[in-house]
């Protein structure tokens, strides 16, 4: 698939070079032009204040587990546990992990009850690269926590997420 | 998951659904974008009551695999629910047992 794809942008390459357009070889070598915005941390931040609501994001009682290095980014397990007694007045509501370099910056929300006993979610995700993977717990009383975790990809291992 | 538990344990639920999640970004062998087709949502409820829910994007991997604790309190019936782009969802049922 790979090979395909770099053929068809070697050919629109000499055609633009023949046309004679720097700026039109920058967008056909890299492809920027049909492909979506990448995420950055401030996207990730614009996507948790949407998802929040504004809260403010205080730090601690949100713990992210994941791999320090992989080697396969489309699938690397997260985990993510929140310090909750999860009774009927007091529990977490929401938890919400975004990233910082993925192609968009949300990943996955999750609505726990009661009736979940602790607040804790294990799930794979898609690292696109090296990054900071941001995770952010809203508790029943409104209160936002947030806590983060650091995975690197190694070379070749990055998924399209 | 297990079949049965004691009440007011916490058991551990595993689930994982075979489905490609294509984030519709990702190109054929013709060079043709492939559309996108992902599960966007999952619920959990027992004897009826909505107990985990959620919300998957792009980010999340190929055949979704999710693990969420559920406190056991009585016998029943589980029931999960997947739901894709374009309206189609998945479902499947397992029971539990007090001990």
């Amino acid at each position: 698939m790979t090979r395909f794809a770099l053929d068809t942008v070697q050919l629109n390459r000499r055609q633009v070079v023949a046309g004679g357009g720097g700026a039109a070889i920058a967008l056909a070598l890299f492809g920027l032009g049909p492909e979506p915005a990448l995420a950055s941390p401030t996207t990730a931040k614009k996507m948790l204040a949407e998802l929040t609501g504004g809260a403010t994001l205080n730090k601690g009682r949100v713990h992210v587990s994941l791999p320090k290095l992989t080697d396969k980014g489309p699938f690397t397990r997260i985990t993510v546990a929140v310090d909750s007694p999860m009774k009927a007045d007091d529990y977490v509501k929401a938890v919400h992990i975004v990233s910082e370099r993925n192609t968009v910056p949300e990943v996955a929300s999750f609505y726990f009850t009661p009736m979940n006993g602790k607040a804790e979610v294990t799930t794979r995700i898609r690292l696109r690269k090296t990054q900071i993977i941001v995770a952010v717990a809203e508790m029943s009383d409104g209160a936002a926590y947030i806590g983060k975790g650091r995975t690197k990809v190694s070379k070749g291992g990055g998924g399209c997420g | 998951m297990p079949k049965t538990a004691r009440a007011g344990e916490i058991i551990f639920i595993k689930t994982k659904l075979k489905h490609p999640m294509e984030t519709g970004w990702r190109e054929n062998l013709n060079g043709e974008k492939v559309p996108r087709n992902r599960i966007n949502k999952f619920v959990c409820s027992f004897n009826g009551l909505e107990v985990f829910r959620a919300d998957l994007h792009s980010g999340v991997s190929a055949d979704p695999y999710l693990m969420f604790p559920v406190l056991v309190t009585e016998s029943g019936l589980f029931r999960f629910i997947w739901f894709e782009d374009g309206g189609g969802q998945y479902e499947t049922r397992t029971e539990i047992t007090l001990i």
